[in-house]
């Protein structure tokens, strides 16, 4: 699979593709545009031309190949994005710009597979490529979504183009810090500090008191199976508009899996372990603190994983029954009715980024500190 | 018959020092769901000071369960067992013993060091007492420049060592031992039995110690306890006067086949006492 002296297959198909698309127009509509009339993107496009013809002579090892293609296909992108914005074939996109799209696709996907293939012992040049691996495949859907929703024209209240959505959330960075500070800094953090503080509390509670894991159990069950919509207007009953009452959801939400997981993670200890423990004549308070807290360790940070996720989900819904002028929920809920679907996609994209940070933080603290569990320690 | 009469000699012939154990007609019933299992019945056992007692018997015939009462992990249903002069629930409380498991049961979020001083730190030992004290002791096993590597990191020999070391380090009088070496393979296993007779040798201490293999048992043991299951029971008790200074050329000398036969002789009877 690696260096081959026949040259790349897909790199043929890319090259093939691209060679109609030179002669076939660009744009449709009543003034057909071809590369003649858009010189200005032909450097973007060149590179990958050369680099295909080149490894459809000659190939080379493969996440070499595919690092280099990679490369090409984002200065080809980025000519088609040029194409698209800057020669005035946005929503009349023709037959040989989809066929250089296609070739770019092509390319791009032989790129991808070539670098996630990448191998080495060298830990740091392996993690780099095993963040640039998914960053590139994310890119690329980008790319395509933006080729799609312009080249077509799509209305923007269907979808907005990626670029529609960057520029309003580059437009409104004070609005969205507002709202971000108002939902997360504020109704999620402490939603989340408070559900599973509270949830841990309880479930060392309940391990300790046998009378509490009959009867707190089932109750606390029941209690994560209220639905959020019909939970949140009784929080803004309860605790008034401001973000206290959407803490409040999120304390609702975030409690239950810390508790489950939280006790079952506490009966996790093994019986030698504990038998250890025993003649040691230790007490509970140094069993709980040396043997049993440390191997629930794992049971825990999948419930602050789960519940990452789900406090910004619940603390968004939340705000849809009732806030102040502020707030990602309730933008989403104004902007929607306002046909703004742009800034709607604005705060959805903070949404995906607070979240997705949010949980990459706590399961980096989980590697930090469970790294001895079976499912870390080959990378040790 | 025979089993009565054994054990009435196990009685007198105890050993020379004080007591470290003494159990008298010792009976432990478990309730299951398919009704009571006699894992020990009316047992009698004197272990004194510096003795290396080995258990030895077909699995279910109580070997461990005793070592389990004896560290106060299981209590007897019925007759009276002291260790140290105390009830084992009290020595247990006073830490005289460590026990070493059939695994090691090292914890594997610390790392060997921190694994050794983990019962010091419960007895609220100082910090660099600590340190030395896990230093020492893992020299003691072979494994010294292994404090930073977590247990996954080892071989199951080297961390059977380290859990040893860790039931050594606050120098309790008594160590009891469940088939710390089974999981483990010939060589690494004749080799730890050599070391642990070291050991023995150079801290005097009372060692009790399960298996199931006559070699093993000849080979360690100032005394072997035979035992027969269903109900779990005594059936012999031999003194093993081999020398105490053995090395592992010793198992083709006639003395100590000859003990071994005894063993044999002792664990076949009380399989036909069963059937």
């Amino acid at each position: 699979m690696s260096a081959d002296a026949r040259g790349d297959r897909w790199c043929r198909v890319a090259l093939l593709l691209m060679a109609p698309a030179l002669v076939l127009p660009l744009g449709g509509g009543e003034a057909i545009s071809r590369w003649s009339d858009a010189a200005g993107a032909l450097p973007f496009l060149l590179p990958l031309a050369g680099v295909c013809a080149w490894f459809s002579w000659r190939g080379m090892a493969i996440a070499r190949q595919g690092a280099v293609l990679v490369l090409a296909v984002a200065l080809g992108a980025w000519g088609a994005v040029d194409l698209l914005h800057e020669h005035g074939i946005a929503g009349r996109a023709a037959s040989g710009f989809w066929l250089y799209v296609l070739a770019l696709w092509v390319a791009a996907w032989r790129g991808i597979d070539g670098l996630a293939r990448f191998r080495s012992l060298d830990g740091r040049a392996q993690r780099a490529v095993n963040l640039l691996v998914p960053a590139a495949f994310g890119l690329w859907l980008i790319f395509l979504w933006e080729m799609v929703t312009v080249g077509f024209g799509v209305p923007q209240v269907l979808l907005p183009a990626p670029s529609m959505v960057a520029e309003r959330f580059a437009g409104s960075l004070n609005l969205l810090w507002a709202d971000f500070r108002q939902t997360f800094l504020k109704a999620v953090i402490s939603g989340y500090v408070l559900g599973c503080g509270s949830g841990f509390i309880v479930a060392v509670l309940v391990d300790r008191v046998p009378f509490l894991q009959r009867g707190l159990l089932p109750l606390g069950n029941l209690v994560s199976a209220l639905p959020i919509v019909g939970v949140a207007p009784i929080m803004v009953m309860w605790f008034g508009f401001d973000w206290q009452s959407k803490a409040a959801v999120v304390v609702i939400m975030t409690f239950f899996p810390m508790l489950v997981n939280t006790v079952t993670g506490l009966a996790a200890a093994g019986a030698l372990e504990r038998d250890l423990m025993r003649s040691y004549g230790a007490g509970y308070w140094p069993t709980l603190a040396k043997l049993r807290l440390p191997a629930a360790m794992p049971f825990i940070f999948n419930a602050l994983k789960i519940n990452s996720t789900l406090a910004l989900i619940g603390a968004i819904v939340a705000e849809f029954f009732g806030t102040p002028i502020v707030g990602m929920g309730f933008r989403i809920s104004t902007e929607v009715g306002r046909m703004n679907v742009d800034m709607v996609w604005a705060e959805i994209a903070l949404a995906a980024l607070a979240g997705s940070a949010f949980y990459g933080l706590v399961a980096l603290s989980e590697r930090a500190t469970t790294f001895w569990h079976p499912s870390f320690r080959a990378e040790r | 018959m025979v089993a009565m009469q054994e054990q009435l000699e196990a009685r007198t012939d105890a050993g020379s020092g004080p007591l470290v154990v003494d159990v008298r007609d010792l009976s432990l019933t478990f309730k299951t769901s398919d009704g009571p299992v006699y894992a020990l019945s009316h047992v009698d056992l004197q272990i004194a000071e510096g003795d290396f007692v080995s258990f030895i018997g077909p699995s279910g015939c109580g070997k461990t369960t005793m070592l389990r009462v004896i560290a106060d992990l299981e209590r007897p249903t019925d007759g009276q067992i002291t260790v140290n002069g105390v009830s084992a629930e009290e020595a247990r409380l006073n830490r005289s013993y460590g026990y070493v498991f059939q695994a090691a049961a090292l914890y594997p979020w610390r790392n060997i060091l921190r694994n050794v001083t983990l019962p010091l730190e419960i007895m609220g030992v100082p910090a660099a007492e600590r340190r030395d004290r896990a230093r020492r002791y893992l020299e003691l096993v072979n494994l010294a420049g292994f404090e930073k590597k977590f247990p996954w990191q080892l071989s199951g020999g080297m961390q059977q060592r380290a859990s040893i070391a860790r039931a050594l380090c606050f120098d309790p009088a008594l160590l009891l031992m469940d088939e710390p070496f089974g999981a483990l393979d010939e060589i690494v296993r004749d080799h730890l039995n050599e070391q642990l007779l070291q050991l023995w040798e150079k801290t005097g201490k009372t060692v009790v110690f399960v298996t199931h293999s006559i070699p093993e048992a000849v080979f360690l043991s100032s005394k072997i306890v035979v035992m027969s299951p269903r109900p779990g029971r005594v059936i012999d008790v031999i003194h093993n006067d081999l020398p105490r200074q053995r090395t592992l050329d010793i198992r083709e000398s006639p003395a100590f086949l000859s003990v071994a036969h005894r063993v044999r002789q002792g664990l076949r009877a009380g399989h036909s006492y069963d059937d």
